[in-house]
């Protein structure tokens, strides 16, 4: 098995980094930076730390304000209480104010475990994705959240990033380039596009891996930055294996499923099957364990492959229309 | 009733050594709150957990469910035996109290700062559906940082609910560190009075104080009441006392048979 890293704890070590390199950074939270990883960040550089206490909707006006100040404020907490509790905050302020904000939270999906479903965000990714002018990531590893983290930071606008409890499977190495609206081809493959994001991303490469073995080549997305989303290449995966499978650790309604799902039905409705939460919360125990409960393994990618390939024989493809991303909104 | 407590206590550092997680600090803070309003003050009935004219109690601090859960098994709402699949997945003891799973918890919690509007209006309904209901909510005092327990505070003090009793587990500690440090609360007890409360303080880990202030607050005609528990984060174990560490953590094998010793356990699980 490869290294294993948490995406949480590579971004607080990142955060440290970038506060040396650029004194505009300021970092906020509300009293979960341990959890959040900004500890590291707070020990080194105490005047540019501000926590707000247990204040979420104080913690992203804070920072809205911070950033009308010409600086550059990480917020962070969990993912539940940033994307639900300040909500509005997020939206009135920092999205259609258009400020300079970025919100980094931890605890995002059912591999918070025992906490349950009041702690797993599974919401998150369409919450935010929903907000004109926000960026809207996850990242599927160490690697990953270093390079979107120092992204972001150089980055001029609000964005959400997502991390996780667990330490992951590191995909990527060093050398990994994240740029804005581009998702990134891990395998080739002619019979199924399995589009991943987050934790997830993993998965869909172990089901390629179980599929190949039964001698079925699946052609593996990760599609971390899920606002914008990269239209090509969905549109362009889809059209050559014309059977897809996403895969995500949320609600399979307002992230990525949803997402993809949009631009297939318009653009090239190919035979589509989400994996994801459905219309449930999540509940306490051990994270493998809610995985396996929700759908949400290697197994479960692969089972939906099968049925997405069947299906390739008896749909009709649509002639595929023009490609355009749509620019974002507000810039 | 400190037997009780004595009791839940060890419930308590029996269930987080078993889930291997779960909040230590804040639920044994609670723990003699919990066993006075439950044991000593509150009219409910185990059996009939949804009998109309029963009290109800809000645990706006979600995170201490430990403590809610091993009294709540105590009163007969649940098997006992059931306290030891806390937080494991199929238990209806999840990690925050959540009412789709368990007998005698009112609505989910864990989300901090809405217990005490939910209350607010449970104490509305009461006097809108003539019932004698009086109703308790449990906020943490890292909690009370949340804006939204200063509408809800507005709110009551508006609407004059004297069926309505708040009470702050005061253990001066979050999870970043002391309130002093993290974000400073005081002074708490003028905040609440200057809101328009009926506010008092005891030692929350006096059972007698604690039941002759709710025996206070039935006297208080036209406002809310706050009781401002002063308590100790891990009350009852020296190693957790005071200790910022033991805010989300399972006790370690030596932890465990220290706190069992110290709380004088006989055997080791619940019966
Ligand atoms: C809205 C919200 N924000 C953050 C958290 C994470 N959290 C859980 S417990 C806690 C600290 C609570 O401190 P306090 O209210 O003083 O409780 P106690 O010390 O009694 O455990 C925090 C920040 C949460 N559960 N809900």
């Amino acid at each position: 098995m490869a290294a294993k890293e948490s995406t949480r704890v590579e971004y607080g070590k990142t955060l440290a980094q970038l506060g040396a390199e650029n004194p505009q950074i300021v970092v906020l939270d509300a009293d979960l930076s341990g959890s959040t990883q900004t500890h590291h960040f707070a020990k080194i550089f105490k005047d540019r730390f501000f926590n707000v206490g247990i204040a979420e909707q104080d913690l992203m006006g804070t920072a809205a304000g911070l950033a009308l100040g010409g600086k550059i404020p990480f917020a962070s907490t969990f993912a539940m209480f940033a994307t639900g509790r300040a909500w509005e905050q997020i939206r009135q302020t920092i999205a259609y104010g258009n400020l300079n904000v970025k919100i980094v939270a931890s605890h995002g999906g059912v591999t918070v475990g025992e906490d349950g479903g009041s702690h797993q965000a599974v919401e998150d990714l369409a919450l935010m994705r929903i907000l004109p002018n926000m960026v809207v990531l996850a990242p599927a590893d160490g690697p990953e959240t270093r390079a979107m983290t120092r992204w972001a930071a150089a980055y001029h606008g609000p964005v959400y990033m997502r991390t996780g409890r667990l330490a992951v499977p590191v995909i990527y190495d060093d050398t990994y380039v994240f740029e804005l609206g581009r998702g990134s081809l891990l395998r080739e493959g002619g019979d199924v596009t399995l589009m991943g994001i987050g934790i997830m991303v993993q998965t869909c490469l172990d089901a390629a891996a179980l599929l190949a073995q039964d001698g079925i080549e699946a052609r593996v997305l990760n599609l971390g930055c899920l606002k914008p989303l990269d239209w090509e290449l969905v549109l362009d995966s889809a059209r050559r294996t014309e059977a897809v499978v996403t895969a995500e650790e949320h609600m399979v309604t307002g992230g990525l499923g949803s997402a993809v799902s949009e631009i297939l039905a318009e653009h090239c409705p190919a035979p589509l099957k989400r994996i994801g939460l459905r219309d449930t919360f999540g509940m306490s125990g051990k994270p493998e364990a809610l995985l396996k409960h929700y759908g949400l393994t290697a197994d479960d990618i692969k089972q939906a492959a099968y049925k997405v390939i069947a299906r390739k024989a008896n749909h009709l493809a649509l002639p595929v229309m023009d490609l355009k991303a749509p620019k974002m909104a507000g810039r | 009733m400190q037997e009780i407590a004595r009791q839940v206590r060890i419930d308590i550092v029996e269930m987080l050594f078993r889930a291997g997680s779960g909040h230590l600090g804040g639920s044994l803070s609670a723990t003699d709150i919990l066993v006075a309003l439950f044991f000593g003050e509150m009219r409910t009935k185990a059996g009939d957990p949804c009998w109309l004219d029963r009290d109800r109690f809000i645990l706006s601090k979600g995170h201490g469910a430990p403590a809610y859960y091993a009294v709540l098994a105590r009163l007969g709402y649940f098997p006992r035996e059931e306290l030891l699949t806390l937080r494991q997945f199929g238990s209806i003891l999840q990690g925050h109290p959540d009412s789709g799973c368990t007998p005698g918890v009112e609505i989910p919690t864990g989300s901090l700062g809405q217990g005490l509007s939910i209350a607010n209006g449970m104490a509305l309904a009461a006097r809108l559906n003539g019932h004698a209901s009086r109703i308790y909510a449990l906020l943490g005092d890292g909690e009370v940082q949340e804006g939204q327990i200063w509408e809800a505070a507005m709110t009551a003090a508006h609407y004059g609910l004297d069926n309505l009793v708040a009470i702050l587990d005061r253990n001066r500690l979050q999870i970043d560190g002391h309130t002093a440090e993290v974000m400073s609360i005081e002074p708490i007890a003028d905040k609440w009075k200057a809101f328009g409360w009926h506010t008092l303080e005891v030692d929350g880990h006096d059972i007698g104080q604690l039941l002759a202030a709710f025996q206070a607050c039935k006297g208080v005609k036209g406002r809310p009441s706050m009781i401002i528990a002063h308590t100790v984060k891990g009350k009852g174990v020296s190693i957790f006392e005071g200790q910022k560490k033991y805010h989300g953590v399972a006790p370690n094998p030596e932890e465990y048979q220290q706190a069992l010793q110290e709380l004088g356990a006989v055997t080791g699980p619940p019966a």
